[in-house]
């Protein structure tokens, strides 16, 4: 390893420009005739549009344009899709609702796009937005999975009946049932895994551009995947063919997923542009990003786990109802089936597993993918069923653990996962060795006779990562492939750049993917540059989410810099009169082993493009681009431990400490890895305690801005004591496997297990406030 | 409209602005410094923290007009040329940001909290201090970090002065 290679905590390249104030995110950008929108929103959570009176607005002062449901209806502006297609247990495909950008007829959920104003500026197009006339018929609203599912409960589509999506299985339904016959014990847990506002703190934004001549589209937008946007705006909705629209994503301030999907106001803003023909911008604000922005998580499930007389675990089974939302968004569907269920196995021998999962419409913004996506709804199941089980059965929580730990490998899972490698038993011991797990009882004792309730809790966490091969996950009904691309380009002068279809928004790519050449080349990360995020410049890529961005897209780079450096090897050898075998690379020079010859990179970069002395029939240049699909997915996997003090009295609960062992396979940057895992853990410690989504009956969102939704704030939350052991990945030459999701799929259950330790009440729903655990421990009175 | 003339960072500037133009608009619709950010509509999440004669404000609850004849310093003003504030040169060291839109917000902040205590801080004091901030990336844990450790910087950096 060189100071600035594999595994050195090398600091961000692209961090200067962020804490000088010089990042360039989408609303930083203005363009010359530039206009601004603002969109008239419904009200209500579900109504009949009886009409929408703009005569006012048009005449309102700096008024360019506006533009209702109606006209992007005429215009043959396609409906949102869901890009993954599900299959119910009876057959049938999912029942997926029109969506069109803006409603012309139906709004199904607060916060949908009635009608856009463009103005000459954004204060113009908000005045004049209140001017909108949009008279509506109130329909009743299903605000929930349960008022949802309520026979005679109102229809939000006409496809859907019964409000029901799909209604899928996965496993062996009558080989659990039988494991659960002959069970010596049973362990069960409803659960509800609360709805989460994903909040990346730069809201969504984006801007279009019109060339008339050339017919063609630019779209700045806060991506995590331009290129997906670009195929996605192109081939379904209608906007541009796809070689007259680019997509740039520049600096996108976090993403979570949030930002994976296709809004409806991109496509607003590009359509609009070309109707008004001027450039349109709009910027979301906070409002509107929890009014519009998809939610995650909102499961409800009942789980059940069968263990024979030894506590092995014979059979899981779970049923959970998912809510989508008001319509299917992305990649919705495949959240609450194939990112979920099919990691319900989590790091346990577990013979058999059923699992249904029914997702189901209701009044709500759209849910999709947020941080983890479906493996930390799995990963809470599997956790506080163990934890449950442990008190259940009256044993301790680590030794139930590792009596039902997978140790052999690879590992087949009754749910389609085939688990590569890992150590559980490394990770778990790592964990209670940090916090001093023997010593917990003695601390625990200490606290009670100061007042203090004092629990522990252990979270054994599993994740598939890398989501691939592009063969599996199309036979799963996935709508694309997820491979990525990569190019490297040596300048004739020697510097390098690299493309990539991965996209960095706050996960150091800058940095980490230098790393990698300057391993290989022995040079220093400040002559490599990384492009990404604009479709012009990159061909093609899949984006950033799902942790793949190292398994994955480095993956991709290493196998372009491999034909890069075969190449250059040829031509150095070439010119240094040796064999391409002997030369070696070092230190940015081409070496002829066990000689003094050498030839500097920059020479051979020279040669390349000079092509006055190149081998006999080489083509001249020096770049070279690849695609990788990974053989299977990647599984991180690790163990937290979380101890908490609770006061009695108040409900109040605080953090003693917090743990985690990851195992990642190998680090590139050990600095980025643990900030990905610092922030993954905030996030699901804010899911435990903080954070959830409330709708009242009305369909109305009552956490709606900062002051009503509870982000985790500084004061909130322990500084984290974190440690890796390693497995290599065996799927990938660089053996790793990702740690963007990990924390945020790992901690919440260790904290309620924690929380539920001390007070001796398992029953205790999150988001753990005060206020339910002081009645978890006093009751309802 | 009203003309407003006020300094920032260091520079006499003036602008043409409708009265309810708050002074994160007028810095960056106006003056393109768009280093300054809006993270919310509440005063909640300190994206958008400058300083006015000093003191860390949060500058979309401050109209440009109340600004008139002050002294604003945003997060292009805190460096000497090439030389960051050790505020900054903190951040970056202890990998204080990843996303960085909440970070020009996180820096005056902090700079601010560190002038307040005149460098006597603690992890518990910081994090307390903190909670006008949201960040949504870090977890705080190397935000908290960088904070402590540009307190010793600014002091070594005062005592050179």
């Amino acid at each position: 390893m060189g100071v600035e290679g594999i595994g050195a905590s090398v600091v961000r390249k692209e961090d200067r420009r962020f804490i000088t104030g010089k990042g360039r995110y989408v609303d930083d950008i203005k363009l010359v005739g530039m206009t601004h929108a603002h969109f008239v929103r419904s009200p209500h959570a579900h109504a009949k549009i009886k009409s929408v009176d703009t005569s006012e607005a048009i005449k309102m002062p700096g008024v360019v344009g506006v533009l209702t449901g109606q006209q992007i209806v005429d215009d043959k502006i396609g409906n949102l899709i869901c890009g993954w297609a599900i299959t119910s247990k009876d057959g049938t495909g999912m029942k997926m609702g029109a969506w069109p950008a803006m409603a012309p007829e139906t709004v199904r959920f607060v916060g949908q796009a009635v009608a856009v104003v463009i103005a000459e500026t954004k204060n113009q197009a908000r005045d004049a937005a209140e001017a909108v006339v949009v008279s509506y018929e109130e329909l009743p609203a299903v605000p929930d999975i349960r008022a949802a599912i309520k026979p005679g409960a109102p229809q939000l589509h006409p496809e859907a009946p019964g409000n029901v999506i799909y209604d899928w299985t996965i496993g062996d339904e009558g080989a659990t049932d039988a494991a659960f016959k002959s069970a010596a014990n049973i362990v069960s847990l409803d659960i509800t895994n609360n709805r989460l506002v994903p909040n990346a703190m730069e809201p969504r934004a984006a801007i279009a551009e019109y060339n008339e001549p050339e017919e063609h589209f630019t779209l700045y937008t806060t991506s995590q995947n331009p290129h997906v946007a670009r195929l996605v705006l192109s081939a379904f909705y209608n906007i541009a063919q796809e070689h007259k629209l680019r997509v740039v994503a520049p600096d996108v301030g976090g993403g979570f997923g949030s930002k994976i999907f296709i809004y409806p106001e991109e496509m607003v803003a590009l359509w609009a542009s070309k109707k008004v023909g001027r450039p349109v911008k709009w910027t979301g604000d906070r409002t509107e990003a929890f009014l519009t922005d998809a939610h995650g998580r909102d499961h409800l499930t009942k789980a059940e786990m069968a263990f024979d007389k030894d506590n092995k675990v014979t059979g899981l089974r779970v049923k959970t109802y998912a809510n989508l939302g008001a319509y299917m968004s992305l990649f919705s569907s495949s959240v609450p089936t194939y990112l979920y269920a099919t990691l319900l196995s989590g790091q346990y021998n577990i013979p058999n597993i059923f699992a249904e999962v029914i997702s189901v419409y209701t009044n709500t913004v759209p849910v999709d993918a947020y941080r983890g996506a479906g493996r930390p709804e799995a990963s809470f199941v599997v956790e506080r069923l163990m934890e449950t089980a442990a008190r259940q059965l009256k044993v301790d929580p680590a030794e139930l653990r590792r009596k039902n730990f997978i140790t052999q490998f690879p590992h087949q899972t009754p749910v389609i996962m085939a688990y590569d490698i890992g150590d559980f038993n490394a990770s778990l011991d790592a964990a209670m060795k940090a916090i001093d797990y023997a010593g917990f009882a003695g601390r625990k004792a200490k606290a009670k006779s100061e007042g203090k309730l004092r629990g522990i809790g252990i979270s054994c966490y599993i994740e598939a990562c890398g989501i691939a091969p592009s063969k599996a996950v199309g036979s799963l009904g996935a709508g694309v492939g997820l491979w990525e691309s990569a190019e490297v380009r040596v300048n004739p002068v020697g510097t390098i750049e690299v493309l990539t279809g991965s996209h960095s928004h706050g996960q150091g790519h800058e940095t980490s993917f230098c790393q990698l050449v300057a391993e290989r080349l022995g040079i220093p990360i400040s002559q490599v540059q990384i492009v990404h995020g604009d479709t012009d410049k990159v061909q093609f890529g899949m984006g950033t989410y799902g942790s793949r961005s190292a398994a994955v897209g480095l993956t991709a780079i290493l196998k372009a810099m491999e034909k890069v450096e075969a190449k250059a090897k040829k031509i150095a050898a070439h010119q240094l009169e040796a064999s391409e075998n002997d030369i070696v690379i070092e230190n940015g020079e081409f070496k002829v082993t066990g000689t003094d010859k050498s030839i500097a990179l920059p020479m051979v970069a020279l040669a390349a493009y000079t092509a006055h002395n190149l081998p006999d029939g080489m083509e001249p240049g020096l770049k070279e681009g690849a695609f990788y699909d990974p053989t299977n997915f990647t599984f991180p996997a690790g163990a937290y431990i979380c101890e908490m003090e609770v006061d009695a009295g108040t409900g109040k609960t605080s953090f003693v400490n917090f743990v985690a062992a990851d195992d990642f396979g190998r680090l590139i940057n050990p600095m980025i890895v643990e900030g990905q895992v610092h922030g993954g853990l905030a996030q699901g410690i804010g899911q435990a305690l903080l954070e959830g989504v409330v709708y009242d009956a009305s369909g109305q969102l009552v956490t709606a801005s900062f002051m009503d939704y509870t982000m985790p704030r500084a004061d909130d939350l322990p500084s984290f004591k974190l440690s890796h052991t390693t497995t290599l990945c065996p799927g990938n030459p660089l053996g790793v496997k990702g740690c963007g999701e990990a924390g945020a799929i790992g901690a919440s259950a260790a904290v309620i297990n924690a929380i539920t330790d001390a007070i001796g009440n398992n029953n205790l729903e999150m988001p753990a406030t005060p206020d339910r655990v002081w009645h978890a421990i006093h009751g309802n009175a | 409209m009203s003309t407003v003339k006020l300094t920032v960072n260091g520079k006499a500037v003036s602008a043409e602005v409708e009265d309810r133009t708050l002074l994160v608009h007028l810095l960056r619709d106006h003056l393109n410094l768009t280093g300054t950010h809006v993270g919310c509509d509440t005063s909640q999440c300190g994206a958008c923290v400058v300083h006015i004669d000093g003191r860390a404000v949060k500058s979309c609850t401050v109209l440009a007009g109340q600004a008139a004849g002050s002294n604003v310093t945003t997060i292009e003003g805190i460096a000497k040329g090439d030389e960051l504030h050790p505020m900054q040169a903190a951040f970056r060291d202890n990998h204080g940001l990843q996303c960085g839109y909440c970070t020009p917000g996180m820096i005056m902040s902090a700079i601010d909290i560190v002038h307040r205590h005149s460098g006597q801080l603690d992890e518990e004091t910081v994090r307390h201090e903190l909670e006008g901030n949201i960040c949504r990336c870090t977890g705080y844990h190397n935000i908290v970090k960088a904070v402590l450790d540009a307190a010793g910087r600014m002091k070594v950096a005062q005592a050179a002065e």
